[in-house]
Parts: C-alpha cells; structure tokens; sequence
C-alpha cells in the first residue's frame, strides 16, 4: 500500500506565473474556457479566477493595495484540498467519488451523472461541470501520472518549487521546517490544513500562507456536509409528525361531532 | 463570514426548483389523501382518490425532472445501482441525494399503485393489464399502498429541505430548518391542489371544508417554522437584502401564506386561497434556491 501522497504549497514563493495551470490544462486535456477566446476580469491580472471543471488549477492572484505606493501581491496556486474526510466524496450518489490508493480523492468520469450534489458539498468551491463531459470534474492528484511513477504534471513544471508533491508525512515536516525560518525572519506565517487533528482530518494538499485564510478565498473551518443531517432530519420528522396529528385530530373532532349529532359517523370505506 | 460563502453554486436552478416544488405537492396531497384514506368517511373518497392521482403524477414528473436536470441524463440509473458492478444497489443512508432518489422510486411505485387502485373502484380504467393491477389493489393492501404512500410523500417533500442543508452552500448550509418547511409547504401546497383538482372528481363541500380548515393550520405552521429558518440564519441573513429578499417577504409570507390565511379565515371562495398557496410554495423554493445559487464563490472572496 502506498503512503498517502500530496501537495504542500507553499505561497511565498509563487511567482504567479501559472505554469501550473498550462500543465495541469495540456496534461489532463482540458478545453479553454470560451471557446478559446480570451475573456479579461477586468479588475485583476488573474483572468481564470476560479477553479471549475475545466480548471483543476487556479493561481489566485491577491492584490493588496493600500496606496499608490504601499501594496503587495500574494499569490497562491490553488487545488483540490484531497480532504482527508472529503464532503464530495461522502454526498456522491453514483459512488463516481472514490479514495485512491493513494489517499487521493478522484471523481470517476465514466460514472458520474452530473448530478452537481458534489459541488454543493465542497466547502472550498473546488469542483464544477465540465461542459465537455457534462460531468462534475476536479484535479486528481494526476492519478494517472501518480499509478507509474510520475510526480502530477503541475508540481513538476512549478519552476519555483512553490508546488512541492510528496508523501504527506515528508511535506508536512518540511512545511513546519519553512514555517520556523520564515517565523525568524520576521515572516508571519501559518500553515492551513497540515494539521491532521484539524479540520477535515487534514487535507492531502496544504498550505503555507502569510494571511489569514479568508484573503486566500479559503474558509476558516471548513466542515463535512453531513454535519447537518441529524439536526436537519429530526426538525423534518418534528414538523411532518406535527402536521400529521394537526390532521388527525381534525378528522377526529369531526367524527366526534358526527357522533354527537347521533349520525355515528360515516365509517371507514 | 460564514465558511459557507466559499463554496462553488451547483448551478440547480429550473428544473430543480420545479422538482422541489411538484414533489412537495404530491408529497403533500399523499400524505393527506392516506390520512383520509385510513380515518375518513366515505364522503372523503374522492378526496383520496384525488390526492393519489396528483401523488402519481407528481412522483412521475418529479423523476423526469430530476433525469432531465443530470448533466448526462441517460446515467441516472447510476444512483440506483452500481454501474461498475450492476445489479449491485447503490444507496448511501447518510447522502440525502441518495436516499432521496430511492425514496423517489419507492413513492413513485406506491403512489401509481394507490392512484390505479382508486381508478378500478371509479370504474375508470379500461386497459385490462392496468384494471387488473388496480384491481388488486383494494381491501387491506389499499390501504397499506396507500400508507406507505402518504409515509415516503412526506419524506419525498421534506428530504429536498434536508439535501440543501446538507451541503456548504450559504442560506442552506446555515440552517436546519429548511427540510422542516418544505415540509410544512409541502402539506399546505397539498391540501391547496387538492382544493382545487378534487371537486372534479365528485369532492363534498364538507371535504373541501375540511382541507380548508387543515391548510389553515399547514400555513401557520409554515409561518412559524419560516420564522425559526429566518431567525437561525443569523448574520447570513444579509444575503436576503436584495430580490429575493422581496420575494421571500411579498410573494411568500405575504401573498402565499399571509393572504390565504386571511381569506381562509374569512371563510371566502376556497379556490382564490388555494391558488394563493400554489403561487406561494413556488415562490419559496424559487427563491431558497436562487437566493444562495446567485452567490458566485469568487465574487465573495474577491470582495464584491
């Protein structure tokens, strides 16, 4: 059994210049968005922004500016988290979302119905139809890359080693070594999602980052799904049990009346 | 800001909303129609027959939207057995989807037995296969059809509340309460179509008196779970500032619920307040699910 594998990004030294991206977009065949014709933000040098099903991955682009002269730009090649409980994975009602032998969580496109539930689930915002497929789509750790012995396309063309791939267990304890030099420097920087206790059981791809989460468009505690269910299914049952005797009891008095009125009621048919 | 606001939008939006709203009427008007069918009295009998037939027909409806809305549509058997390992059940107890759409097919085939069953007592069905099936169905297995009907008609109108919360979406995620007023709608969205389909079919005055007297009741507590949803919400509850907001606060509380309640009160034409309530339990699903469908993940963390 192979050790889980991953990716520790590390933000303080991506330089924007989505190489990622074209990797992860030529290796994985992915079609351009618009039929190829170039669509400007308008208001950011990041054109993409956003992961979908035709962009497993996205350099976000953070542009802090507080002046003419006083800003900085944080950037931070995002992907799919490979959550250790993934919420995807859990709501998937074809079983398209499968756990790899690599801890990995890949959506089998043959099976998978475009139901969207996926989408819903994911507290990142990481999944979304392919228009090609019509299936719900996201990066796969390159599975495929990953099942001979290759490194996922994205982390081996990153020229700044932003995108480091490796078991977890090896990342994480470079992650918390480049946490403790940036610390010294006078850097404040915290990893999110190393931690295996935390939120999710940790994710399989996590990251170093020099502000708080929400700046990098991630949730503070991201969460399962299925957390709401019991809550959620006991009000159900509550109000459908509510309403069913407020009609039980409606029919009740009027038979009582019938009754009282020496009519005996109608009788049951 | 809740952790909701950073997840992606499913893109659920027509066929879904007309899903949500088509399956919590026949849900409704099944669960009625069991009731009446097991404690009311003769004259009720049309009532039953009626809300079975807008029970099979809404179930029928409800699985095409739903196959209609999948990104590959013939696949939707996916969801009920594995396509790698066919015949091998897929079912996850713990997946509202999941359950869903087994409680879907179960309810389908249950509500068409009991709508065939009031169909051979009317004399109405001339194919034989289909008067032989209908046939059958009377007596005690009727009445069981027509239970486990009305049972898995309330769950096919309150699940669709509980698979929205059931997800990190903004409005859905943020509330438990949602499951429990589709329900409450469902139940008042029932009783209303059966006011309106059942004299049709023969209904008494006393009958339709009866589901009046009941969609008052429904309606109140559709308020008052509405209420519990909204005051749940918390700060979340600024996503409400805008359209949706106005049709949440208009169309549903006061065009849906407040202005049948009113005109139930005042015991005038039934058929006005039902029409009401219609227009009401759509107004709520459209505006639950457009309300957080709306909110793009990178127009939040983007600050816009």
């Amino acid at each position: 059994m192979p050790e889980p594998m991953g990716f520790f990004t590390d933000t303080t030294v991506c330089i924007g210049c989505k190489a990622c991206e074209v990797a992860c977009k030529e290796w994985n065949q992915l079609p351009a968005a618009n039929g190829g014709i170039g669509e400007l933000s308008g208001d950011s040098y990041d054109n993409t922004r956003k992961l979908d099903g035709i962009h497993w991955r996205h350099v976000r682009f953070i542009e802090q500016f507080k002046g003419q002269y006083d800003g900085r730009w944080l950037m931070m090649s995002d992907v799919c988290k490979h959550c250790v409980q993934a919420g995807c994975l859990e709501v998937c009602p074809t079983g398209a979302i499968i756990r790899t032998e690599f801890d990995t969580v890949v959506i089998q496109s043959d099976v998978c119905n475009g139901c969207r539930a996926c989408i819903a689930a994911c507290p990142f915002g990481v999944i979304d139809v392919n228009p090609v497929s019509g299936t719900a789509q996201k990066c796969t750790l390159c599975y495929d890359r990953l099942k001979v012995g290759l490194e996922p396309a994205c982390s081996k063309a990153c020229p700044t080693d932003s995108i480091q791939f490796g078991s977890i267990t090896e990342l994480r304890t470079r992650a918390h070594k480049r946490v403790d030099q940036l610390k010294a420097q006078g850097v404040k920087a915290e990893l999110y999602g190393a931690d295996p206790d935390g939120a999710l059981g940790g994710l399989n791809s996590f990251y170093l980052l020099v502000d708080e989460p929400e700046v990098y468009g991630l949730p503070r505690h991201p969460q399962l799904p299925s957390r709401n269910l019991a809550k959620s299914a006991t009000f159900s049952a509550a109000s459908a049990a509510v309403l069913g005797v407020l009609a039980l009891v409606g029919l009740r008095k009027r038979r009582m009346d019938e009754q009282s009125r020496g009519g005996g009621g109608a009788g049951n048919v | 800001m809740s952790d909701s606001f950073f997840s992606g939008a499913p893109h659920w939006t027509w066929f879904i909303i007309l899903y949500f709203f088509v399956g919590g009427i026949a849900g409704g008007a099944s669960l009625l129609a069991a009731i009446l069918d097991w404690f009311g009295g003769t004259e009720d009998r049309p009532v039953v027959r009626t809300g079975y037939n807008v029970a099979a027909v809404g179930a029928i409806v409800s699985g095409a939207l739903l196959t209609i809305d999948l990104g590959r549509p013939l696949r939707f058997w996916h969801m009920i057995f594995q396509s790698a390992n066919f015949p091998a059940v897929m079912f996850k107890g713990w997946s509202p989807i999941s359950f869903g759409a087994w409680g879907l097919l179960l309810f389908g085939l249950f509500a068409v037995l009991a709508a065939l069953g009031g169909m051979a007592e009317e004399g109405r069905l001339h194919n034989p296969a289909l008067r032989a099936v209908g046939g059958a169905v009377r007596g005690g297995l009727a009445k069981l059809v027509g239970g486990l009907a009305g049972l898995l008609g309330v769950f096919i109108a309150g699940y669709t509340g509980v698979l929205l919360s059931v997800t990190n979406r903004p409005i859905w995620a943020d509330s438990p309460w949602l499951g429990a007023l589709f329900i409450a709608s469902g139940m008042s969205t029932g009783a209303a179509a059966l006011i309106l389909l059942a004299p049709r079919r023969g209904a008494t005055e006393q009958s339709l008196a009866r589901l009046s007297a009941f969609d008052t009741k429904a309606l109140a507590v559709e308020l008052l779970v509405l209420v519990l949803f909204l005051a749940s919400l918390g700060s979340v509850n600024r996503v409400w500032i805008g359209f949706w907001g106005l049709v949440l606060l208009v169309g549903v509380v006061g065009l849906g619920i407040l202005a049948p309640l009113r005109l139930h009160l005042q015991r005038r034409p039934l058929a006005s307040a039902a029409k009401l309530v219609l227009l009401g339990g759509f107004l709520l699903r459209l505006a639950t699910i457009f309300v957080s469908e709306g909110i793009e993940h990178y127009r939040v963390t983007a600050g816009m």
